[in-house]
């Protein structure tokens, strides 16, 4: 682990959705060059995370720096800017159903370059070749398979070669083979390229084969953090419960009710 | 969806748009009678001009040659005064040309219908027709008729 | 296990409800500002606009048509009823004529254009919105807000006064159809009652002023319930339920005050 300096600074953060905390008080450091992960339960929010790292949200309380500059201080033209050195892989792909594929991996590059179309076309093809869909260029995502789709959706995240990508439960529903394709494109893109990763998922063995450090998070706050060999031996019972898929634990198999006897003696 | 398909249908469709404004235009409502270019103003004192409206159609033996701009109540005669726009290529009206208040069809709406007369002298613009024949009213023409017969009937 | 609530607590929860529309309209204002409150480049934006045309206007056509002939056919066959008792029969044309420029051309139109485009759009945009394609957008730095919603805005604006004509001039002509060829008006004075009566500038054009104002007011309500619905597949289905409902409302309502403003004085 050797490059140190934070690619995205999350201090103190605090986030709310209504009267619901999502975050009370978390510190998250996303080391540039490396693959970070963020583990955790459903629904505790960590899709929201990546949209406040992006600039969709913002925070209630705390900061979030995106290569040393506070996301909140920016204006319009410079949070555009901003996005366009980050790529993100939305948990369905989210492609543009009346866009091909092709279109698709090029709607960044229209948005933000000027460039001739026939440099346009070489570089959609290389994206889409980077992920082995270069033959699908003319397909319309509705004729794509999960997987297929999820792997456009990563060209498009990288067409405009960014800095940081963010994966939003990017193995979650996938069969072997796609899995497999995801963490070899995940892994190169982050080797060959040095490309700041951040995974945010529940699935933990995946997770582990190719994260560099791993943030744990549950009921808003951050409950551990290390390298995966650290945070597997964490001394916390509720990492731990996490980590190993134990059904009981610090999270309870049962849903809180009377005893079991009298349930069935007097219901 | 090819470009060029969408293009010609969307083409289609605008173009089809502006036909349907232009019959509307001009067969449904029938946009001729452009806006007075050099149209003067005549005015007439009616006894009654029930139902006429502003903008009504004023006629020459049938045809438009103008509009009703005005109506109001003289406030020493007590007479109805409409005033009209005739259109400046309608020259030669004399003095004592008429004016009459007639209804277009049994349901319709009132015009004015403009009689010439036989004058040597030209109506101004400005002038008042005094002859006139007012606008027939239905309770009068059944008040009428009602007397009438009674009058036949006291005679028999 | 049914709970009573208090009168105190259900006041409390009308004025809660009564606030949330006010908000959602605020939300709406503030959606269609952006929107539409923007120099649109060009060169991107007209692309955009001709084919949300296609897809609010020209996909609406099939049922404007069929809609006006039969509404106008309609119309001839019992006006022609009740004129023929005065002996009348020649004011149908201007009757036909009337009734639909002031009156059923822009209210059907819109109407119609609510149910088919309308909930269209809503589905398109909520659907949009829950498979985080409009999320994707942002983050791409398109904003989804002149890319999605304004084409879609200046598109049904466009479309559907010229669709009211359309349905107005068909419904004329089925008026004619069923008046002349086959209940034996005459044909001249189909037209010329017509010429006689309907003013352009009155008649005509305050349908169209009539039509501007419904389409503005229905493509506006589809776009936004589409943009603010719950990304769940019941929360589309209640925007485009509300689609329909709310422009069907506010459309009629509108005529109302339109109409009393505009054809007071006669």
């Amino acid at each position: 682990m050797t490059s140190s300096d934070s690619h995205v600074d999350i201090r103190g953060l605090h986030f709310s959705r209504g009267s619901r905390p999502i975050f009370a008080g978390v510190d998250i450091r996303i080391r540039r060059g490396l693959i970070t992960a963020i583990l955790g339960p459903s629904g505790t929010g960590k899709t929201t995370l990546l949209k406040l790292i992006g600039g969709q949200l913002r925070p209630d309380a705390g900061s979030v720096h995106v290569d040393g500059r506070d996301l909140a201080a920016m204006n319009r033209t410079e949070l555009y800017a901003a996005r366009a050195r980050m790529g993100m892989l939305f948990q369905s792909g989210a492609l543009f159903t009346d866009l091909s594929v092709y279109e698709n991996v090029a709607f960044p590059l229209r948005a933000h370059t000027r460039l001739p179309e026939s440099m346009l076309r070489d570089l959609v093809l290389m994206k889409l070749n980077a992920v082995g869909l270069r033959g699908a260029r003319d397909l319309m995502p509705s004729e794509l398979s999960g997987g297929m789709a999820r792997r456009v959706a990563l060209a498009r995240a990288i067409a405009l070669d960014p800095d940081l990508v963010m994966y939003d439960e990017p193995f979650a529903g996938q069969d072997p083979i796609a899995m497999g394709v995801l963490v070899k494109l995940i892994k190169t893109l982050n080797e060959s390229v040095g490309v700041t990763s951040v995974i945010v998922s529940h699935d933990v063995p995946e997770t582990l084969s190719i994260a560099d450090y791993i943030y744990v998070i549950s009921n808003a706050k951050v409950i551990g953090e290390g390298t995966p060999q650290q945070v597997m031996d964490s001394g916390s019972a509720e990492v731990r419960q996490f980590m190993r898929g134990e059904p009981d634990g610090p999270v309870p198999f049962h849903y809180p009710a009377a005893g079991y006897r009298e349930d069935l003696l007097h219901g | 969806m090819k470009t060029r398909t969408l293009e010609l249908a969307v083409g289609a469709f605008l173009i089809a748009g502006f036909l349907a404004f232009a019959f509307l235009a001009i067969k449904v409502s029938g946009l001729s009678f452009a806006a007075p270019e050099g149209s003067y103003l005549v005015n007439a004192r009616f006894e009654n001009v029930s139902g006429l409206t502003v903008r009504a159609k004023v006629t020459i033996g049938g045809v438009l040659v103008g509009r009703v701009t005005g109506i109001r109540l003289d406030p020493e005669t007590h007479a109805a005064m409409v005033e009209m726009a005739i259109d400046g290529s309608v020259k030669g009206l004399t003095t004592d040309t008429t004016a009459a208040i007639l209804t277009s069809g049994l349901l319709g709406e009132k015009y004015i219908g403009l009689e010439p007369g036989a004058e040597d002298t030209e109506l101004q613009p400005g002038d008042i027709i005094r002859d006139t024949q007012s606008a027939l009213v239905l309770e009068n023409l059944i008040g009428k008729f009602l007397s009438n017969q009674l009058n036949k009937s006291t005679e028999e | 296990m049914a709970e009573q609530r208090t009168p105190g607590a259900r006041v409390a929860g009308l004025g809660a409800d009564a606030l949330a529309i006010v908000e959602a309209v605020g939300r709406a204002g503030i959606m269609l500002f952006h929107s539409v409150a923007t120099v649109p480049n060009l060169r991107t934006a007209l692309p955009l606009l001709a084919r949300q045309i296609y897809a609010i206007g020209v996909l609406s056509l099939v049922i404007i048509i069929v809609a006006g002939l039969f509404i106008g056919m309609v119309l001839g066959l019992q006006l022609y009823r009740v004129l023929v008792d005065f002996g009348s029969e020649a004011a149908l044309g201007q009757l036909i004529a009337l009734t639909l420029n002031r009156e059923l051309g822009p209210v059907v139109t819109a109407l119609l254009f609510a149910g088919r485009a309308g909930s269209a759009v809503t589905a398109e945009i909520g659907l949009m919105k829950s498979t985080e394609q409009l999320s994707s957008m942002e983050m791409i730095g398109v904003d989804p807000l002149r890319r999605i919603v304004a084409p879609r805005f200046w598109a049904g604006v466009i479309a559907m006064p010229l669709l009211a004509m359309i349905f107005s001039s068909v419904a004329i002509l089925g008026g004619w159809l069923v008046g002349v060829e086959w209940l034996g008006v005459y044909d001249g004075s189909y037209w010329s009652a017509m010429q006689n009566s309907v003013e352009f500038g009155e008649d005509i054009g305050n349908g169209i002023i009539k039509s501007l104002v419904f389409a503005a007011v229905c493509i506006w309500i589809a776009v936004f319930q589409g943009y603010d619905a719950e990304p769940t597949s019941e929360g589309i289905s209640r925007a485009t339920t509300r689609t329909v409902v709310y422009s069907s409302l506010a459309v009629l309502g509108l005529d109302f005050l339109l109409t009393a403003v505009m054809f007071k004085g006669f």
